[in-house]
C-alpha cells in the first residue's frame, strides 16, 4: 500500500476488485474515462495501482490513463477523508459573500481547498458552481446541503459532525 | 383510469430538494394516507418549478394555489385547511416584498406573470420520471410527424424558417448546422447533447433535463432523423447526479416505448441514445473539447474548421446542440416555424430561458421572449434588489460575457444587442449585482476562474489568462500602477486574438465591459488606493460604531485572533494590527444591533480607519444573501 498515514484497506481495491470493474472495458480506450469514474465511485479516490492496471487491461500507456486522471476535476489522486465540506463559489456564492465562507472552512480545518487533513478526517473542496444559486452561499457538508451560509454557521456546522463523531 | 380531485405537485428540482422537498413530499403523502384522502388526491413530484428562492414549493391543482418554503411541520395544517375543510391558508402563500398582503394563486404572482414558457411549458405540471405525463401534453407528437410524414429536407427546413438559434452560447443558426452536417460526406453519422453546462450562476440546461427529459430526448430523435444518424450521445456533467438519473430512467422507458431503438413507431428508422457522463473540466462544454471527451480523452479542443457538422465524433459528421436547443426542436416541429417565428425579435426568434441569481430578491429560472429588456427580466420578474441595495450591473454570459450597468438596463435582450454591449447570450445565467459588488474583483473571479480552466494547449490562453488575473490581483491588493489599465487592455487584446478556442477568445470580456462601464472603480483602486464598494480585504478595514455597540462579547469571543477587547456592556474596540480582516466579527454581530461596519483603510498603515463606520452602511449578519 501506498499513501498517507490514514490510508488504509478500505480505501485500497483489491487485485479482483479492479479486475471486475475493468472487465467491460478490456482493451477499449474509449471507455477509459468511464472506468475510472467507476474506480472513483467506489473508492473516492484513484490509487497507482488502480491507474496501473487500467492502463493494462484497457491497453493504454500509463501515461496517458494519468493525463486524463489528472485533467478532470471529479477525479482525485490522493484518498480523501471522512467528511467532505464542499464550498460553492458560483457567481451568485461569490457575490453573496461564498469567499469568506471558503476562508473560515480553511481556517478552522488548517487546508487550504483541495487538501485533507493530516489525521483524514476532513477533504476541504471548492467547486464552481452547484446550480442551486437561491441558496448561496452555499456550502455542501457529507451531501447535506447549507444554504445561506455565513462564516459563523461554519463552526456551528463543523462542531455537529465532531460531536457525532465522539458519540 | 383513476381520476382525482386535487393533484399536489410538489417541486422535486434540485434547489428546493436541497431545502427539504422529500420530506415535504413524504410527509404529504402520510397526511393525505392517513386522512383516507388518497383515493382522491393525488401527490406528484416533479421538475424545478423556477422560483427557486422560495422552494420547498407546492402548487395545489386545479386550484392553482401556490404554496412556498413549506416545512414538514406545515403539512397536517395544509392538508387539514385546504384539502379537508377547503380553506387555503394564507400564511403559506408568497407575500411579494414591501407587500403584506399573500398572493395565493401562482398565475398572478409577478415571478410567473412575465415569463412565456415554451421549453419550460412542462414544468412543475409532469412527473418527469413518467413518460405517460409526457406523451398526455403532446409529448411524441412531433417525433412522429417527423418521423411519418416528413422528409429529412423538409425537417431541416423547418428549422431553418423557424429561425432558431444555438442556445449554449454562440447562437450559430441550427438549421444551417443540420442542414452542413446532412449534406457531409461520411457514415455513420451522429447527434450529440452539450449538458456540460459549465457557466457558473446557470442551471437552466440541469433544469430542463431534470423537469422535461423527454423533450430533449424527442428534439434529438427528430434532429437524427435529419441528419440520418443512428446514434447518439446525451453529455452530462457529473455535477448534476438528478439529471443523471432522470436522463437514464426516460431513455429506459422511451425503449420500451418503441420511442428509441430499431424501427422507430413502425417507420423503419433505428436510433438510439446513451448517456455521458461528464468527469469534470468547464473546457469540455467547447463542442471540440467534448467530442474528445467522449472519445474518451482529454477535453482538449482542437482547431476549426473543420466544424464537426463535416467532421465530429470519430471524424464523422456529427450535429452537437445545447439541451435547450434540442427542447425547442419538437415543439417547432409540432406548431410550425411560422408560430416559432412569430415570438422575439428580427434575428433572435423564439424564448430564452434565464437564470435569474445574485443580489436579486426572486431567484429561480425564467424562460422570456427575445428581445424582452433587462429591466422587465430584473426588476419585473426577479423584483429588484433586495435589503434596499442599489442595483449595479448585471453579469450575463458566465466567463465569457460581461457586466452590463444600470444605464443600459433598457436594453432588449438578444444575441446582436448583448454582443454590441460586449457581453454575450452565453448559455443565459444573469448574475445581478449591487453596490456593495466590486467590479474589478469581479473581474479578478473571473479571470482567474478562467485560469485554472484554460488547458493549456494554447498559449495565449494558458499564460495570458494567467497573467491578467495576476494584474488585476495586484490591483486589488492596492499594488496597482499607472500603466497597469493600459497592459490590461492589451493583454486582452492578444489573448482574445490569438486563442484557439472559445474559452480563450472570451475570457477577456470581464474585464473588458467592467473597464468599458466601470473604469472609475479601476481608477480608484490604482490611483486613490480605495475600494469604493468595501470588497477587496487589502484596501478596508473593519470597525465598530461606538454609538452602536452594545457591548455583547459576541465579536471578542469569535474573533480568532483575539484583535478585539472590551468588557460586556462596554463598547469594543478592534486592534487594526492584529486583524486579519476575517470579517467572522461583522457575522456575529446581531442584525438588531448592526455595530460593526467596513471602512477604507490606509493602504501601508496599520493605523486606525479614516473613516467612521456609521457612514459605511454596517451590513447586519446573516446578510449578504
Amino acid at each position: 500500500m501506498r499513501g498517507p498515514d490514514y490510508y488504509n484497506a478500505r480505501m485500497c481495491p483489491t487485485k479482483s476488485d479492479l479486475e471486475a470493474l475493468t472487465a467491460s472495458a478490456r482493451g477499449r480506450r474509449g471507455a477509459l474515462i468511464q472506468v475510472l469514474q467507476d474506480i472513483q465511485d467506489r473508492f473516492h479516490w484513484l490509487p497507482p495501482e488502480a491507474l496501473e492496471h487500467v492502463a493494462g487491461a484497457l491497453g493504454i500507456p500509463l501515461v496517458q490513463v494519468y493525463g486524463v486522471a489528472t485533467f478532470y476535476r471529479s477525479f482525485s489522486l490522493t484518498p480523501r477523508g471522512r467528511h467532505v465540506c464542499t464550498v460553492c463559489l458560483g457567481t451568485a456564492c461569490h457575490v453573496r459573500g461564498g469567499g469568506a465562507v471558503l476562508d473560515e472552512f480553511e481556517r478552522r480545518l488548517g487546508v487550504a481547498a483541495g487538501g485533507t487533513t493530516p489525521d483524514g478526517a476532513y477533504t476541504l473542496e471548492r467547486v464552481n458552481c452547484l446550480g442551486a444559486c437561491a441558496l448561496a452561499p452555499l456550502a455542501v457538508v457529507d451531501g447535506r446541503y447549507h444554504g445561506q451560509m455565513t462564516q459563523a454557521k461554519v463552526g456551528t456546522v463543523l462542531a455537529a459532525i465532531t460531536k457525532d463523531e465522539a458519540a | 383510469m383513476t381520476t382525482y380531485r386535487a393533484h399536489l405537485l410538489v417541486c422535486a428540482g434540485t434547489g428546493c430538494v436541497s431545502c427539504g422537498a422529500f420530506e415535504v413530499r413524504r410527509t404529504l403523502e402520510e397526511e393525505v394516507r392517513r386522512r383516507g384522502l388518497d383515493r382522491e388526491v393525488l401527490v406528484v413530484a416533479t421538475g424545478c418549478n423556477g422560483f427557486c428562492e422560495r422552494g420547498p414549493i407546492l402548487l395545489v391543482q386545479p386550484d392553482g394555489v401556490f404554496y412556498q418554503r413549506l416545512e414538514p411541520a406545515d403539512i397536517p395544517r395544509l392538508v387539514e385547511e385546504h384539502l379537508v375543510k377547503g380553506r387555503p391558508v394564507r400564511s403559506l402563500m408568497y407575500v411579494p416584498p414591501r407587500e403584506r398582503e399573500p398572493v395565493p394563486l401562482m398565475k398572478d404572482i409577478e415571478f410567473f406573470k412575465h415569463q412565456r414558457l415554451i421549453v419550460l411549458s412542462n414544468r412543475g405540471r409532469i412527473d418527469p420520471e413518467r413518460i405517460d405525463d409526457y406523451i398526455a401534453t403532446d409529448g411524441y407528437a412531433a417525433a412522429a410527424k417527423a418521423l411519418g410524414e416528413m422528409t429529412p429536407e423538409a425537417i431541416v427546413a423547418e428549422v431553418s424558417a423557424a429561425g432558431l438559434r444555438g442556445r449554449g452560447g454562440a447562437g450559430f443558426p441550427t438549421g444551417r448546422k443540420w442542414d452542413a452536417a446532412r449534406k457531409a460526406a461520411g457514415e455513420p453519422r451522429y447527434v450529440v447533447c452539450n449538458g456540460d453546462e459549465g457557466d457558473p450562476g446557470a442551471f437552466m440546461d440541469r433544469s430542463v433535463l431534470e423537469a422535461d427529459p423527454h423533450a430533449v430526448i424527442e428534439g434529438m430523435i427528430i434532429g437524427a432523423r435529419a441528419i440520418g444518424a443512428a446514434r447518439g450521445f446525451l453529455y452530462i456533467r457529473h455535477e448534476y447526479p438528478l439529471a443523471i438519473a432522470r436522463v437514464g430512467l426516460a431513455l429506459d422507458q422511451a425503449r420500451r416505448y418503441g420511442l428509441l431503438g430499431r424501427n422507430i413507431l413502425g417507420t423503419g428508422f433505428d436510433f438510439d441514445l446513451e448517456v455521458v457522463r461528464g468527469a469534470g473540466a468547464f473546457v469540455s462544454g467547447e463542442e471540440t473539447a467534448l467530442l474528445a471527451s467522449i472519445e474518451g480523452g482529454r477535453a482538449y479542443p482542437r482547431q476549426r474548421p473543420p466544424y464537426p457538422a463535416e467532421r465530429g465524433l470519430w471524424g464523422k459528421p456529427t450535429v452537437i446542440n445545447n439541451v435547450e436547443t434540442w427542447a425547442n426542436v419538437p415543439h417547432i416541429v409540432r406548431r410550425g416555424a411560422d408560430w416559432f417565428a412569430g415570438l422575439g425579435t428580427a434575428t433572435s426568434k423564439g424564448t430564452k430561458i434565464f437564470s435569474l441569481v445574485g443580489k436579486i430578491a426572486n431567484t429561480g429560472l425564467v424562460e422570456v421572449p427575445m428581445g424582452i429588456t433587462l429591466r422587465e427580466i430584473v426588476y419585473g420578474i426577479g423584483g429588484g434588489v433586495p435589503g434596499g441595495r442599489d442595483f449595479k450591473a448585471v453579469q450575463i454570459g458566465g466567463p465569457s460575457g460581461g457586466c452590463i450597468p444600470k444605464s443600459m438596463l433598457d436594453l432588449a435582450v438578444d444575441y446582436e444587442s448583448l454582443k454590441a454591449a460586449g457581453s454575450m447570450m452565453g448559455s443565459g445565467g444573469m448574475i445581478v449585482m449591487d453596490e456593495d459588488t466590486c467590479m474589478v474583483d469581479i473581474a479578478l473571479y473571473f479571470l482567474r476562474f478562467a485560469e485554472e480552466e484554460s488547458c493549456g494547449k494554447c498559449s495565449p490562453c494558458r499564460v495570458g489568462t494567467g497573467e491578467m488575473a495576476r494584474l488585476l490581483a495586484k490591483i486589488t491588493a492596492g499594488e496597482g500602477a499607472a500603466g497597469d489599465l493600459a497592459r490590461l487592455e492589451d493583454l486582452a487584446a492578444t489573448v482574445k486574438q490569438g486563442s484557439l478556442c472559445g474559452l480563450g477568445q472570451t475570457s477577456p470580456n470581464p474585464i473588458l465591459t467592467t473597464l468599458r462601464y466601470f473604469r472609475d472603480e479601476y481608477e480608484a483602486h490604482v490611483f486613490d488606493k480605495r475600494c469604493p464598494a468595501l470588497v477587496c480585504k487589502a484596501l478596508i478595514a473593519f470597525a465598530i460604531d461606538p454609538e452602536k455597540c452594545v457591548g455583547c462579547l459576541l465579536c471578542r469571543k469569535a474573533c480568532p485572533t483575539g484583535a478585539i477587547s472590551g468588557e460586556l456592556k462596554k463598547v469594543h474596540t478592534i486592534d487594526q494590527g492584529a486583524c486579519i480582516k476575517c470579517g467572522i466579527c461583522q457575522s456575529v454581530c446581531p442584525a438588531k444591533v448592526g455595530a460593526i461596519g467596513k471602512t477604507p483603510a490606509v493602504v501601508g498603515s496599520a493605523g486606525p480607519p479614516t473613516a467612521s463606520p456609521g457612514d459605511n452602511r454596517p451590513k447586519p449578519s446573516g446578510e449578504g444573501r
